[in-house]
């Protein structure tokens, strides 16, 4: 699940419903393209020119060539020579303008979604973690990286080709009209009809791609389900089920993507024919009109030469036409794909704390006073709670799952703020503090372990920059962790992959205790946080923690209660209230909830 | 391919209609008939091109999804024959990018490869055949016009893979790094790395931008040089042609004919220079996939002889394990995660492994169905070595319950079937039973539940829970439990050891156990600390020989100590 997710680049969302979007709302994200695209206005004039530059000599050129041609038959040797060298230098301007406007298009897209991916990360490091959290990580992956892909593609490159494509059209109208009507009007007339060929095909093909992006998202499931737990797979010996599931979905996929494929790219040779027929037409009635020889009238003033470069400029005509179905489906979904990016830059970050006051090395006092906190409106899970917790306290808090502790860690470390009451740190209201201060305050390792592709110690360094190796392996040691890196190939520098590769569960966990000791902050958070760690290395690990928070107020969230046997403070929590606080003797001598959970794994056979 | 060729007429025909068609006609009055006829057989050609297109077309589509499924399979079944070694090296979620998205790539790739390599060398070379029958001389000019232009898109090909390659790379290294922000935002945000991100994040986005625009440097050349070279390539032809005509070698309508076969060429070229990104995306991805492919595909045993031995542990119910001074090593270089290991347990007994954190407890236990091969000593099954006995035939006696527990996508009844396949509704209740799991089933609405995909509807221990039943409806001779209960209760945990201890077919057992309590009653229990065995034998002994087992022993019964 987490793969389908987030384990590949996922396509640009093509089925994002465009026009969903209204009219109002695509003028909206056109504006905001222009405005992101604003500090390119000079390199988009410039690439427009270019490309007038570029219509216009190429147009002239077939032009020059069939004056050439018609000097061949008038005999004008000298003639022949300066249209040709015209026509000459004509390519050259064409080939020179058009690897500018290239050059000029890639710097334009390029930039612009280097910016505007520069701009999105940003963003996300100020959207509240309710947003994040409640966002599959891949669909925010994928806006990153393939809709803004497709944006600068579709956008950039389909307008510039619906610009050279319009110019090319209305350039050779003016050009075949200025030397015959008649013929001109063949072309007019003909062209268009490869613009309806086109566009009834892909009307029929949106649902065969549709079928086919279903049936490819199957397979992805079942690729991931039966890949990603291979060693199960395996242990059962269920290769050949799965290999025989997997053939059964590929076969359908087969035939719809062959579908799909062979429809739309029907589109090609259907144009082409109208385009031949076209051609066809031009050749009939200008030779019709040549042998005609009229002196006036509709047919005059053609020529052999006139011929070859009507029928060069039919080709060059109709050439648009079949681009433009594309360009424009192309440009929606360009649109629809900015639109996505946009609604993420416009999410709400989170409030501003610009002038809020620094929490400066924190005593470790910290109150709950009335907290209500719910992450859903009307399904409430905090419900009035109130804890005191002196400086140097070690703090528990245990209960059955979904019970609200990770819960109180979100709020201690305000990534999600209270709806009502208030959390107080050395007596300053958190929620009038600079969240960076807070955060600064607490070390934090959490079940979910983190690590990012990178060696050892730079996911070490992650906790302090500027940290000697000395003091690396300091931390390393004190969270046992040491002696598995030293066993790793390079030790500190043996480079682990994505979500730490190929480390156990609990050689990560390890590795997150290390980095949040080489820190060093004055109040500790561990959520879970030694859940995959045998209890013999958890022991000394505590003891390790014990002497480094000496002083120090601790929070712990955990399953074991020999990980919390010792803690100040025991919170009880059953479904979103404190029900028992404590310490182990005098919540054991209650015998109430935390009685029961205690006697239970002492069992024995 | 027929198609091209019937495009390759075209110019002739119109030749022929400017030489005969026309002709003198200005002083005639030309052939109208003749006029007529050229354009019947201008449509004509151009209804075969299409009839032909169209099944170039089909042929083509069906060629790349053809191709496409056939890698996908091959791919799968490949990937589903690795080692867990090798798996383990390439890493899980590579394999499905490489099995997704860049066998789309390829399938992409192929479809515009025959589309275009089918029609567009037969064009540019059927065009210069044509123009040697008009005019050799003349003709001569395209030959020099392709050396020129091969040579270009040789070269401009040759410069910009690799540099689209880096680019692909500066993109993987972008999208991780989104990845990671998003998955890291609670650490990030609790280190107070934001800004850091920031500029990470710019550096290599700018590198990317960079790598692009010098990568676009030069493919964006490729379209203006071929129409530089095809147009001046025109001026030389007309200037040949005109001299010729004038001395009547060439009617005008053949030097038409031969601009017209120098156009196509240049279309052709122009399409061809718009698909190159596409086809060189796909030889990338291609490589990436062969690069699966090169990973060698597990051993199933070593010599072909000892097909006693399958007969043999096939039948036999009973099965004892015996490791030999084992040594396991992952990776060349790096420590071992076991070394020099040796037990003995008979058939029927119970073997507990115990150790802290990467201790190499399941290491030990993923060597018994041959997971991994060891990598000094020997593993002996009933005194056959597990190298010499068919992999899928020992997986079959054998039921392992792992650390992760993974359900499968189907309903409840499905997933416990995986055990065996033959197993009656009543064996598999009796299966969940043994694996205190009836409540689960119960509450979930019977066997014949969904399970999505994952199983994430489930807890984790009621899918530990699901995974020990679907063990046991194996009956297997061997189970191997890998600290399977760790989400349980310990009033579970107890019930679930005692039902395992009294099966009536009694298996050989290995636990693997982070407690003391959940292998005190093994006939044998090894004790491992960083590989090396630091104690053995049963509870009784080790609490007196065995410091690290009494130091495990204690932090769990603390509460007698007191």
């Amino acid at each position: 699940m987490a793969l389908t997710s987030s384990g590949f680049i996922p396509q640009g969302n093509l089925n994002s419903d465009s026009s969903a979007l209204g009219k109002a709302g695509r003028k909206g994200t056109v504006a905001k393209v222009l405005k992101a695209l604003r500090k390119y206005r000079f390199l988009i004039v410039l690439s427009l020119v270019l490309a007038t530059v570029s219509v216009i000599f190429t147009l002239l050129v077939p032009k020059e060539i069939g004056k050439a041609v018609d000097s061949i038959v008038s005999s004008g040797d000298e003639d022949l020579f300066i249209h040709l060298l015209k026509a000459g230098i004509f390519a050259l301007i064409v080939g020179v303008s058009t690897y500018l406007m290239n050059l000029i298009n890639n710097r334009i897209s390029f930039l612009t979604v280097r910016d505007i991916r520069n701009e999105a990360i940003s963003k996300l490091q100020t959207l509240p973690l309710k947003y994040i959290d409640s966002h599959p990580s891949g669909d925010i992956v994928s806006r990153i990286i393939a809709d803004i892909d497709q944006f600068s593609d579709g956008l950039l490159l389909g307008f510039s080709q619906a610009f050279t494509g319009v110019m090319t059209i209305l350039g050779t109208l003016y050009f075949m009209l200025s030397m015959n009507i008649a013929v001109s009007l063949v072309v007019i007339c003909v062209t268009p009809l490869s613009l309806f060929v086109a566009k009834f095909i892909s009307s029929r093909t949106y649902s065969m791609f549709k079928l086919q992006s279903a049936e490819r998202g199957e397979q992805t499931a079942l690729i991931d389900e039966m890949i990603g737990n291979e060693k199960v797979v395996k242990a059962y010996g269920k290769e050949a089920d799965a290999v025989e599931k997997f053939d059964e979905i590929n076969e359908r996929l087969r035939k719809s993507s062959l579908r799909a494929i062979f429809f739309s790219s029907l589109t090609n040779p259907c144009t082409r024919f109208v385009n031949a027929v076209c051609y066809a037409l031009v050749a009939l009635t200008g030779s019709l009109f040549i042998i005609g020889g009229f002196e006036s009238g509709i047919g005059a003033g053609i020529t052999v030469g006139t011929l070859t470069v009507f029928l060069s400029y039919a080709n060059q005509y109709t050439k648009p036409f079949n681009e433009i179905s594309s360009v424009i489906s192309e440009l929606q979904n360009a649109i629809a794909c900015a639109a996505r990016v946009f609604e993420i830059m416009e999410e709400e970050s989170e409030s501003s704390d610009e002038m809020m006051g620094e929490l400066a090395e924190a005593g470790g006092t910290i109150e709950l006073k009335n907290v209500n906190f719910s992450y859903v409106e009307d399904k409430e899970l905090i419900k009035n709670l109130n804890v005191d917790v002196k400086p140097g306290m070690k703090v528990a808090i245990v209960g059955p799952t979904g019970c609200g502790k990770t819960t109180i860690i979100n709020l201690l470390m305000r990534f999600y703020d209270v709806n009502s009451g208030e959390i107080l740190v050395d007596g300053q209201n958190i929620a009038e503090l600079k969240r960076k201060s807070l955060r600064s305050n607490y070390g934090m390792v959490l079940q979910e372990t983190w690590l990012r592709s990178g060696t050892i110690k730079e996911n070490l360094l992650l906790a302090k920059e500027d940290a000697t190796d000395e003091e690396i392996i300091n931390a390393a040691k004190m969270s046992h962790a040491h002696s598995f890196i030293r066993r790793l190939p390079n030790g500190y520098d043996t480079v682990i992959g994505e979500g730490g590769g190929s480390l156990s569960q609990g050689q990560k966990q390890l590795l997150c205790i290390a980095r949040v000791m080489l820190a060093l902050p004055p109040m500790l958070i561990l959520d879970e946080a030694t859940s995959s760690i045998d209890t013999r290395t958890e022991i000394r690990i505590q003891k390790a923690f014990n002497t480094m928070m000496e002083g120090r107020t601790s929070f712990i969230v955990a399953h074991r209660l020999s990980t919390i046997m010792n803690a100040d403070l025991i919170l009880v929590m059953k479904d979103g209230q404190v029900i028992e606080q404590g310490n182990h003797e005098s919540l054991l001598a209650a015998k109430g909830f935390y009685y029961e959970l205690y006697n239970s794994q002492f069992t024995k056979i | 391919m027929l198609e091209a060729s019937f495009e390759l007429f075209v110019p002739l025909v119109i030749a022929a209609m400017i030489d005969k068609g026309i002709g003198d006609g200005i002083t005639e009055g030309g052939d109208t008939g003749y006029l007529i006829k050229s354009f019947v057989i201008l449509i004509a050609l151009g209804i075969v091109g299409l009839i032909s297109a169209v099944s170039a077309q089909y042929f083509a589509a069906k060629a790349a999804t053809g191709f496409a499924t056939g890698l996908r399979h091959d791919l799968f079944k490949h990937i589903m024959n690795l080692g867990f070694d090798k798996q383990d090296e390439a890493g899980v979620s590579t394999i499905i990018t490489r099995m997704t998205s860049d066998v789309n790539t390829t399938q992409n790739g192929v479809n515009m490869f025959l589309r275009l390599f089918l029609r567009s060398p037969f064009i540019v070379i059927g065009a210069a055949v044509m123009a040697f029958t008009i005019d050799a001389e003349a003709a001569l000019v395209f030959v020099g016009v392709l050396a020129v232009l091969s040579l270009v898109i040789g070269l401009i090909m040759k410069a910009n893979i690799p540099m689209l390659m880096k680019v692909q790379k500066g993109l993987d290294k972008v999208l991780k790094l989104t990845r990671e922000n998003l998955s890291g935002v609670r650490v990030i945000r609790a280190f107070s790395r934001e800004e850091k991100e920031c500029e990470l994040f710019s550096e290599n986005n700018d590198k990317l931008s960079r790598l692009q625009l010098v990568a676009g440097r030069v493919s964006g050349l490729l379209n203006p040089l071929t129409y530089i070279i095809i147009n001046l390539a025109i001026v030389v032809l007309i200037k040949v042609g005109g001299v010729k005509v004038n001395s009547g070698v060439l009617s005008t309508g053949e030097v038409v004919a031969l601009y017209n076969y120098m156009s196509q060429i240049l279309v052709e070229l122009i399409k061809f220079a718009g698909l190159m990104v596409t086809i060189n995306k796909a030889l990338a991805s291609a490589n990436r996939i062969s690069e699966v492919f090169d990973i060698s595909e597990e051993i199933q045993k070593d010599t072909d002889d000892s097909n006693i031995a399958d007969a043999e542990i096939l039948k036999e119910n009973r099965l004892g394990i015996e490791f030999k001074n084992v040594s396991l090593r992952y990776q060349e270089g790096s420590d071992e995660s076991l070394s020099n290991v040796s037990f003995k347990i008979n058939p029927g007994q119970t073997l507990g492994v115990i150790g802290g954190t990467g201790s190499g407890k399941t290491s030990l236990i993923n060597l018994i169905p041959g997971f991994y091969r060891a990598t000094e000593g020997e593993i002996l099954i009933n005194g056959h070595n597990v190298n010499c006995i068919s992999k899928s035939e020992l997986r079959k006696k054998i039921g392992i319950v792992m650390q992760k527990a993974v359900l499968f996508e189907g309903t409840i009844r499905d997933n416990l079937l995986w055990g065996n396949d033959k197993a009656s509704d009543e064996e598999i209740l009796k299966a969940v039973d043994i694996a205190v799991a009836t409540d689960v089933v119960n509450s979930k609405g019977g066997l014949d539940a969904h399970v999505d995909s994952g199983g994430h509807s489930f807890s984790g221990g009621q899918r530990q829970r699901l995974s020990i039943a679907r063990a046991l409806v194996r009956k297997p001779a061997i189970l191997i439990l890998d600290d399977s209960s760790s989400a349980l209760d310990f009033a579970t945990d107890l019930k679930l050891r005692t039902n395992i201890a009294g099966l009536d077919y009694n298996p050989t057992t290995v636990i693997v156990a982070q407690r003391s309590s959940s292998v005190m009653n093994a006939d044998l229990i090894v004790v491992l600390d960083d590989g090396d065995v630091v104690g053995m034998g049963t509870h009784e002994e080790l609490l007196q020989s065995c410091e690290v087992y009494q130091e495990i022993y204690n932090t769990q019964f603390r509460r007698e100590e007191d």
